[in-house]
């Protein structure tokens, strides 16, 4: 990485410097109205070869996973194959067009297809939708489904969710944002979700769970079927959170837990890139009694030709055109390339990675809920007096890793959610043992080197208590 | 941790102290402690009526949002105005200048049900 501070476009400005050299007007001349003119205008002046440094020299200060570990919990952070971006660039993708019209879009409605397919058998459900464009986004669409669906049997009167407090932490505002009314409810001292508190939040009012599972502290919900089965006994459809899918494509089809409707990532699990807002893909799948109401319009079959249906009930469009149409070609490469087998290994060795890691930390950094983990596990970073998790976020950054997530989930004070992924070698998850060790002694021994963390970054530690309370947005130079 | 032992408490980490004919409502020390670096907090509109344990504002530090809810049934009279220049307030005197809002209560022997200082205390130890 590019260590060296960097001066802003505007420092680096010299007056009547100039990047092109402008032909003479060869037009006659009109004066623009003085009412629109601007007696000052703050542009910076600079050649171009000054400009196309300074942006070489920002992009090698990029973290990225094809630079770095990255082990952000619940992000899953795996490396992207790049044979992905190959498929993805072939010019019969890349030069398409929405608007050509589904007889000259066979192959792409085609792909759209298979990959529905493969999606809905990996989690079981008869049919599946491409159209959200984030986890969050498909999280929308299966709550206004559960929505929709309960106006349809005439209980408009079901507007209430349930969300555990090990859920995601998009899913009370996905609720919100569907017009629906949040009840939480606590985990037990195992990190499960207590029966007898989810008993008590039903009643005629229950449209739905929404449900992570594995949840956020990394473990898998055991009593998942049970769970399910009182939701649909009292008139309730249960959502299935796939954030983190990571940890069992491939091994259980979350459908025949009694899941009804579910979203998956395939920006995380079937390794689209992300990290940087996008683009991302939420596949919806739908069990039968939803599928109706999928969001559309989806590929279907019919006959010997592809199209693009809406389903018959469906909640509309979520996205223009078809979704993110490069990252499903990405994830549709990455699903052939591994088949089902692979799938497996993938989900087995990234909760081998994360149960690797848990077990050589454990004894050092405190794990809330210790039993074993899925893909990922939350330690806490409060094991010395005046240490804090983000001393130890920080001090990870000068050693080169990516912190892991911090402070989150919120049922684990001082968190430190760590999510290896699979795609790790033994030598990089035992180098980041290593550091995190060895920081954990900083902390006795030399606490003002985490304090000050991270020494070795074009900027060091970021006040970010006055970035937040006096936010300055615009360049004041 | 400090503690106002003429409050009395919400699990949730509210306390209403008696004031006169209304009651002052605020976080506990230990919540801010929690919460960390408070950014922003936000207030109802007085005159507003809300239930017991319904959130009537959120409160956010660098770390999460959080609601906050009334410990008992009431009609919100008066919110604290400083806390928008100032919402580190919260962090500095939980039990005194960060006081969130003040409400008259619908039944004000609902104080009597809600936790007292010690009890307060072995609660949030549990944490």
């Amino acid at each position: 990485m590019n260590l060296q501070p960097e001066l802003l476009v505007y420092e680096l400005s010299s007056p009547g410097r100039v990047g092109v050299a402008l032909p003479d007007c060869d037009v006659p001349v009109t004066a623009l109205p003085t009412a629109l003119l601007r007696a000052e205008l703050k542009l910076p002046e600079l050649d171009e070869l000054t400009v196309v440094r300074h942006f070489t020299r920002l992009s090698q200060k990029n973290f990225s996973i094809d630079t770095q570990y990255y082990p952000l919990g619940s992000c899953t952070m795996k490396y992207n194959p790049k044979v992905n971006e190959v498929a993805a660039s072939l010019p019969g993708w890349r030069s398409t067009h929405p608007l050509v019209g589904a007889e000259f879009s066979q192959g792409a409605i085609e792909l759209m297809y298979r990959l529905q397919d493969s999606l809905n058998k990996i989690g079981g459900f008869v049919a599946g939708s491409l159209q959200p464009a984030a986890g969050a986004h498909g999280e929308l669409a299966g709550v206004l489904m559960i929505r929709a669906v309960q106006v349809a049997r005439g209980q408009a009167q079901r507007t209430t969710m349930i969300v555990p407090d090990s859920a995601h932490g998009t899913n009370p505002a996905t609720c919100t944002m569907a017009g629906m009314k949040v009840v939480t409810i606590a985990s037990d001292s195992d990190g499960a979700i207590d029966l007898t508190a989810l008993k008590a939040a039903c009643n005629d009012s229950l449209a739905g769970i929404m449900i992570t599972n594995p949840s956020t502290i990394g473990v898998f919900e055991r009593n998942m079927k049970q769970i399910a089965d009182i939701v649909h006994a009292a008139g309730g459809l249960v959502y299935g959170d796939g954030a983190n899918m990571n940890a069992i494509a491939g091994i259980l089809r979350p459908a025949e837990l009694g899941i009804d409707v579910m979203h998956y990532n395939l920006h995380k699990t079937f390794s689209t890139p992300h990290g940087g807002g996008g683009p991302g893909v939420g596949y919806v799948g739908a069990a039968p009694s939803l599928a109706d109401f999928l969001p559309g319009p989806i590929a279907v079959k019919d006959g010997n030709k592809f199209v693009m249906r809406q389903p018959a009930k469906s909640i509309g469009r979520l996205k223009a055109f078809y979704g993110n149409f490069g990252v499903l070609v990405r994830a549709y490469t990455y699903i052939r390339m591994l088949g089902g087998d692979g799938l497996r290994k993938m989900a087995e060795n990234a909760v081998l990675n994360a149960n690797y890691l848990k077990a050589r930390l454990e004894k050092v950094y405190p794990v809330k809920y210790p039993r074993r983990c899925m893909h990922e596990f939350v330690a806490m970073g409060n094991f010395v007096d005046g240490i804090h998790t983000l001393d130890i976020a920080k001090r990870l950054i000068d050693y080169g890793f990516h912190p892991p997530t911090i402070y989150f989930p919120l049922i684990v004070p001082e968190a430190l959610m760590i999510e290896p992924t699979e795609t790790e070698n033994k030598e990089t998850l035992d180098a980041f043992v290593e550091v995190m060790l060895k920081i954990a002694e900083e902390a006795r021994a030399n606490p003002e080197l985490l304090h000050d963390a991270p020494h070795h970054t074009p900027v060091g530690r970021l006040d970010e208590v006055s970035a937040a309370r006096n936010p300055v947005l615009c360049y004041r130079g | 941790m400090n503690i106002d032992k003429n409050a009395r408490y919400a699990a949730s980490h509210e306390y209403a102290l008696k004031a006169g004919d209304v009651f002052v409502v605020g976080i506990s020390d230990h919540a801010q402690s929690a919460l960390g670096d408070i950014v922003f907090v936000e207030l109802p509109a007085v005159g507003k009526t809300f239930k017991q344990g319904e959130a009537f504002g959120v409160i956010e530090s660098v770390k999460a949002a959080s609601d906050v809810y009334l410990p008992m049934a009431g009609t919100i009279t008066e919110v604290n105005g400083n806390l928008e220049a100032d919402p580190a307030l919260v962090n500095r005197e939980p039990h005194g200048g960060g006081w969130l809002i003040k409400f008259k209560a619908a039944n004000p022997a609902d104080f009597n049900a809600l936790l007292d200082a010690a009890a307060y205390e072995t609660e949030a130890a549990k944490e």
